[in-house]
């Protein structure tokens, strides 16, 4: 009863030894600045995103003045994954296979509806959101985005790049689900969680 | 009606005696015209393997997610393998599922350079299932839309044929007249490039005041645009010498493979649904069709960007003969009716819950309605069962047809020509995977 | 050197230049004078003509196709050279039949004409190819395979084209397929992510490439007996 002590386990230490010092922060602002502002994109451009993407890259939005002109078709030169369009399961092992490929520090954008959440397409062939099979950084609503919108998430993701820190350990690690960890959902219990909201075995949605 | 088709000439070496295409060198010290001379004896390759390499699907000369795998005999195409359904996105069985006004989003999604003229075609083929007669406004403000969105296909096709063949400057260009579409069709429907824009009976919005005027502009500044270009491309030595030979097609093979578009026009063959299978009173307008005679990829750079002139005197026409008057037709079963009737009568208000919630039904029955789509006869074939969805809805896409030719297009060519034929046939891989 | 003659469409057509089509009847239209043609020439093939909404639809029997779409591609007098689609449509009654539909055009008459042949569900939708008339048929009859299951005898390369070629679900277009797919959207994606991108040449290009002589002894044999490595 009352108060009990406080164990180690509740306690965050602030001490200064933990915390980076002069350099540190500046480099971290000098890498960061430097990887912001010459992001270069890796287009994976399908459908009509990508035709809003190429307009921002065009003269009137003109990606270049982010630094995101040069846009690198080779996965091993590039650093964001912008991912323009619906991907269908006959695209996915591409897209993952695309994402493996590019090298660390690493960003992804999903660009559009059909890219976040597989859209207005909502059936057997399509997707529903590249983040089941790929980290996604920044999701872009719209369909399409305008390149304002575009410009807009592009902002967000150097925001993003700004605010990491080389002392953060995890953050560019890469990720594969491993079995035996607690963050491991198995693919039954996905379809028990899921099921309110509807699946293709069940189909409970109404009739649409 | 005047001249009927437009016979593009242009003196090219075509095949030379080993069945194999001529190259026009890059010009010397001529000063003024081609200097069309055959090329040095070409060496034959040196025996070995062929070779199998893999185009795609992520590649940035594909026009989309389509994969090529080429047998190569040193750098000579031998065979080549197209793989598609990498955008395969179930659009047909969807369509089964949703109401026909509610289609209309999905035909802008499929060939999304031509998202207006998709919506035109498909409305076009809803209301013959209906048996529904539209106004005359409406035909002249699609034509009016089906005209913009051929010119904004052919710019993209410009822009990045341009590219793949290695020049970047007319793509900005054609970008830039792009935007300025955009912004018309922004004040008209509210979206640049998903459009939505017509509805079964009529459109989506009547023009808000002044648009006109911004189309006028349009027309006025875009043949300097076209001007422009034209001078840094036709005769350029570069170009020609890029694009002249390839891919040639002979008219009777275009029409047995079901080409259709500029790339049947370029083989010579004029068909084209605007005059030959009319629809939104294309006959009363006065316009040409150009047709090429070599079946190679300059010819359809020309056809394509002689359409383009054509275009801008198709709408110079529509924007002149534009008739006043509603631009809905007058049902209500099938047309939403005015938000003022229908929050205040109770009929209206009745019509207007049936036509959103169940949506218009036709009778049972079935249509086809081919429109000329940039990229050749597009065509929406609809089976009715008389309910609010329909049975079938099938989308024929000019370029999944066009694009099956590629075999036998690049058999014979370089590794670079497979760019330039691939982009010569204006693909659109949202169309052709549906 | 190759310089073609222009081949105008509708040189063969008689009277006035083609306006657009106004107040179409429902049905009971002017019929195609391919359709009477055709009932002179194949009686016990055609089954019935239709013209609803100002299209000629002609019933044919499912095993004379190939013969009636042989002789309007051949005849003079009919001249189809543009087969402009090959489609299937499956109605939502379980007891209609499944229809195979070809729209053809004849570009000398300028005229169209739908053909349909029905079959019955329940036995092998198989029906014969069109191939070898009109190479366009190529494609559009692989579609059909692949998204109903309608197979075209005498096609020379019948696989999937729009879905991978071991997809497992069966066949998209059908009615008994559900929109979502049959299988969960976890199973989909683990089966979609289970291709390996990279091994996805077919027998066919491998056999090409002179690969197939260096590979394994035990992996020849099994592609050999016709397992598939990828597309």
């Amino acid at each position: 009863m009352g108060l009990s002590a406080p164990s180690d386990r509740d306690v965050v230490s602030y001490t200064p030894e933990g915390q980076e010092g002069w350099v540190a922060t500046r480099l971290d602002f000098l890498v960061n600045w430097a990887r912001a502002n010459s992001l270069w994109p890796m287009p994976f451009g399908t459908a009509c995103c990508a035709i809003e993407f190429m307009a921002t890259a065009a003269s009137d939005f003109d990606l270049a003045r982010f630094g995101m002109e040069r846009m690198s078709f080779s996965p091993r030169q590039a650093d964001v994954l912008i991912c323009a369009g619906r991907v269908p399961f006959k695209l996915a092992p591409i897209i993952r296979r695309i994402w493996q490929q590019m090298p660390q520090p690493k960003w992804s954008i999903s660009m559009g509806a059909c890219a976040s959440t597989g859209g207005m397409f909502d059936n057997y062939a399509v997707v529903q959101g590249i983040d089941t099979i790929i980290p996604v950084d920044v999701y872009v609503p719209g369909c399409p985005p305008r390149p304002e919108g575009l410009i807009y998430g592009i902002r967000m993701l150097q925001e993003k790049v700004k605010n990491e820190r080389a002392a953060d350990k995890g953050t560019r690690d890469e990720m594969e689900p491993d079995p035996s960890s607690q963050l491991y959902i198995p693919p039954s219990l996905i379809d028990e969680l899921g099921e309110p909201f509807g699946n293709s075995v069940n189909q409970t949605r109404s009739g649409l | 009606m005047t001249r009927r088709t437009v016979n593009v000439e242009l003196s090219t070496t075509g095949l030379d005696a080993q069945g194999r295409p001529q190259r026009v060198p890059i010009l010397t010290d001529d000063g003024g015209g081609l200097a069309l001379q055959a090329p040095p004896g070409i060496e034959p390759d040196l025996e070995g393997e062929h070779m199998l390499i893999n185009i795609g699907p992520q590649h940035p000369a594909t026009h989309g997610v389509l994969r090529l795998v080429l047998e190569l005999d040193g750098e000579t195409v031998v065979r080549c393998i197209p793989h598609i359904g990498y955008l395969h996105c179930g659009f047909e069985k969807i369509g089964e599922y949703r109401q026909y006004n509610q289609i209309i989003c999905w035909t802008d999604r499929e060939d999304y350079l031509n998202s207006i003229g998709n919506n035109v075609a498909f409305a076009l083929g809803a209301e013959r299932l209906f048996g529904i007669e539209i106004t005359e406004r409406c035909k002249v403000l699609r034509v009016i839309a089906s005209e913009l969105s051929r010119i904004m296909s052919h710019l993209v096709w410009l822009g990045t044929f341009c590219i793949d063949i290695g020049a970047f400057t007319p793509f900005l260009w054609a970008f830039q007249r792009r935007e300025e579409i955009y912004r018309l069709l922004e004040k008209w429907v509210g979206a640049r490039l998903t459009t939505s824009a017509t509805r079964v009976g009529g459109m989506a919005a009547d023009i808000p005041s002044g648009w006109m005027d911004g189309l006028r502009q349009f027309i006025r500044t875009f043949p300097h645009t076209l001007d422009e270009i034209d001078r840094v491309l036709t005769k350029n030595a570069i170009w020609v010498g890029r694009t002249v030979g390839l891919g040639v097609m002979t008219p009777e093979e275009a029409v047995n493979w079901g080409l259709s578009g500029p790339m049947l026009r370029a083989s010579g063959v004029d068909y084209d649904v605007r005059k030959d299978f009319p629809y939104l009173d294309y006959e009363t307008y006065d316009f040409d069709v150009p047709v090429g005679t070599n079946g190679d990829v300059y010819d359809r750079y020309l056809v394509r960007f002689e359409e383009l002139k054509q275009s801008v005197r198709i709408l110079q026409q529509a924007a002149d003969r534009l008739p006043d008057g509603p631009v809905n037709i007058d049902d209500p079963r099938i047309i939403l009716p005015p938000k003022s009737k229908a929050t205040s009568e109770m009929e209206s208000m009745i019509h207007h819950f049936k036509v959103v919630m169940e949506g218009p039904r036709p009778p049972i029955g079935e249509s086809y309605v081919a429109v000329e789509s940039p990229k050749g006869e597009k065509g929406y074939y609809m089976v009715s069962d008389g309910t609010a969805k329909p049975v079938r809805w099938r989308i024929r896409p000019p370029s999944f047809v066009n694009l099956a030719a590629i075999p036998k297009m690049v058999e014979g060519h370089l590794l670079s020509d497979v760019i330039a034929i691939n982009a010569s046939i204006d693909i659109v891989m949202g169309e052709i995977d549906r | 050197m190759s310089r073609f003659e222009v081949v105008k469409t509708g040189s063969s057509a008689s009277g006035a230049p083609p306006t657009t089509q106004k107040n179409v009847p429902h049905r009971n239209g002017e019929p195609n004078p391919s359709a009477k043609a055709l009932q002179e020439k194949f009686p016990s093939a055609i089954e019935r003509v239709e013209v609803v909404w100002g299209e000629t639809v002609v019933f044919v029997d499912a095993w004379s196709v190939h013969e009636v779409i042989r002789w309007l591609h051949d005849d003079e007098s009919q001249r189809y050279d543009f087969l402009s689609d090959v489609t299937a449509v499956e109605y939502r009654d379980a007891e209609v039949p499944i229809e195979v539909v070809w729209h053809l055009r004849s570009l000398p008459f300028r005229r169209f004409l739908r053909i349909k042949a029905q079959l019955q569900k329940g036995t092998a939708l198989e029906i014969e190819s069109v191939y070898d008339i009109y190479r366009s048929a190529d494609w559009l009859e692989r579609e059909c395979f692949d998204m109903f299951g309608i197979r075209f005898r005498g096609h020379p390369d019948l696989r999937r084209i729009l879905m991978w070629e071991q997809y497992r679900e069966g066949y998209p277009l059908r009615k008994d397929f559900p929109l979502r797919g049959r299988f969960s959207r976890s199973e989909q994606l683990r089966q979609a992510l289970a291709q390996n991108p990279e091994a996805r040449y077919s027998m066919e290009e491998l056999s090409i490439a002179d690969a197939f002589a260096e590979l394994p002894e035990d992996m020849r044999e099994r592609l050999s007996k016709g397992e598939r490595t990828g597309e």
